[in-house]
């Protein structure tokens, strides 16, 4: 159905050239909403949509955009986009905002946003550029999900804020780890994901 | 400024500069470049890209305006139904089977205003309930919260809390119920009558002539903050309205306007 160019464009940044361990991009924010599932699950989504929608915006006007404001060009444009959704989220869904307040201002500065706005949108035409967008922010949301999946899981022993681990554990002296709160623990779990990622790229070469 | 593109004729090699070169670095030959005219405008002149910003930032500038325009009545009404929600929740009432602004209309019957705060008065199965809006700050950012006193302006009836950016899991939890259930109960004033406020400690430390609730593990400046909130809005900004004086009521309401002189001169003999 796909051919393979869009499904390279669509599916590479899931795994081989995922934007977060591969390329490195948006670690910040993947620390920074990884204590728990359910904001690492809505950044995920927001992030998805704002870069599809934005590299869409920036690849149909790829042909008119003055090169030597290029940057600031893009960041107008997602800029507006964030403003327009946070807005838009304000008046239908509140407490999704709510949530979000912070999240949703921090994907402006995302680093991925910016990298394949000027990596991809700027020389690819629409289709791919949606594609693509598509792709990378799902390659984002799926690190982020698995890196908020076991710090919530061994630092609040809850899931979606659902108890998970049984009070029996507990009572026989398991306790919660709260060094999967801090920020730095979740450097080194993306650090292990890296290394799976990695060891199990390197056996299929 | 802007460079012009010039493509030598016979091998193609292209040259950036304001001039073509005389002889082509790659196969030698003289006088071959033409220069390469775009077509259209050229989108790197001064002109372009002034031109071109200003047009981006006014569409841009037009459409947030429209939007926001147009979502702001949505976004107030929104504004507003949050905070009903947020006084409900500190009242303890379950507003999830019926419509918030209507039980919150039924309940809530008067607004006492002072110099800088507001009061809501509540009317809950006959008794009255006061609640005090309260601000203060967390770790990363403001917090909020509503807190529900009984008739006697001592004991807290309920407490709501909320907050715009504290760590999910950690600070934020100070909207979850275990931590809001502690306050229930607890008095403001010590055996004196003195506002003293309720202190937020971590288990184990005893606050001096106040009653006291335990603080989130981890979370100790988001605690703090809460400790803080409550004394500097207890002790100092609600000073007015704790003293015992009636406030200008915003509706003539006979009834809360009775209850409040009557607590009046309750509270002015104890002090």
């Amino acid at each position: 159905m796909l051919s393979q160019k869009t499904k390279d464009t669509l599916l590479g940044p899931l795994n081989a050239n995922n934007p977060v361990v591969v390329q490195v991009l948006g670690i910040c924010s993947a620390l920074a909403v990884t204590v728990q599932l359910k904001p690492a699950l809505v950044m995920g989504i927001a992030v998805t949509i704002i870069v599809a929608m934005s590299n869409v915006i920036v690849s149909l006007l790829r042909n008119t955009i003055p090169m030597r404001v290029r940057i600031i060009v893009q960041l107008v444009v997602v800029a507006a986009l964030v403003t327009l959704v946070s807005e838009v989220l304000k008046a239908f869904a509140y407490d999704v905002a709510m949530q979000l307040s912070v999240y949703l201002g921090l994907i402006i500065t995302n680093c991925i946003l910016m990298g394949r706005l000027e990596a991809f949108a700027m020389t690819n035409n629409a289709w791919d550029s949606l594609l693509d967008g598509l792709g990378n922010g799902l390659g984002y949301a799926i690190i982020l999900v698995i890196v908020a999946f076991v710090r919530e899981l061994f630092g609040a022993g809850q899931l979606l804020g659902f108890q998970v681990i049984p009070q029996w554990c507990y009572d026989h002296g398991y306790e919660n780890c709260g060094m999967m709160l801090m920020p730095a623990m979740a450097l080194i779990l993306v650090g292990c994901v890296i290394w799976v990622h990695r060891s199990i790229n390197d056996e299929k070469k | 400024m802007a460079q012009k593109k010039f493509v030598c004729s016979v091998c193609g090699y292209v040259h950036y500069g304001d001039a073509a070169p005389e002889v082509c670095p790659q196969c030698k030959q003289s006088g071959v470049f033409v220069e390469e005219k775009k077509k259209g405008i050229d989108t790197n002149s001064n002109t372009y890209t002034i031109v071109y910003s200003t047009i981006l930032v006014v569409i841009v500038a037009v459409l947030l305006a429209l939007v926001s325009q147009v979502l702001s009545p949505r976004q107030e009404a929104n504004i507003l139904l949050d905070k009903q929600k947020q006084i409900l929740g500190a009242l303890k009432i379950d507003y999830s089977t019926g419509n918030p602004a209507d039980i919150y209309m039924a309940l809530v019957n008067d607004t006492l205003t002072y110099d800088k705060q507001e009061v809501y008065v509540a009317n809950l199965n006959g008794e009255t309930k006061y609640i005090l809006p309260l601000s203060g700050k967390g770790l990363w950012g403001g917090i909020g919260g509503y807190l529900a006193l009984d008739a006697d302006k001592n004991t807290i009836y309920g407490v709501n809390f909320n907050h715009e950016s504290e760590t999910p899991g950690l600070g934020a939890k100070i909207v979850e119920m275990p931590f809001r259930e502690q306050f229930e109960g607890k008095h403001i004033r010590n055996a004196e009558g003195a506002v003293v406020s309720v202190a937020v400690l971590k288990a184990g430390k005893h606050a001096d002539g106040q009653e006291q609730v335990d603080a989130i593990s981890g979370a100790t400046i988001t605690s703090t903050g809460v400790s803080t909130m409550l004394h500097e809005e207890l002790v100092n900004n609600y000073q007015e309205f704790l003293a015992g004086e009636a406030g200008h009521t915003a509706e003539s309401d006979p009834t809360a306007e009775g209850g409040l002189t009557g607590e009046a001169g309750q509270f002015n003999t104890e002090d």
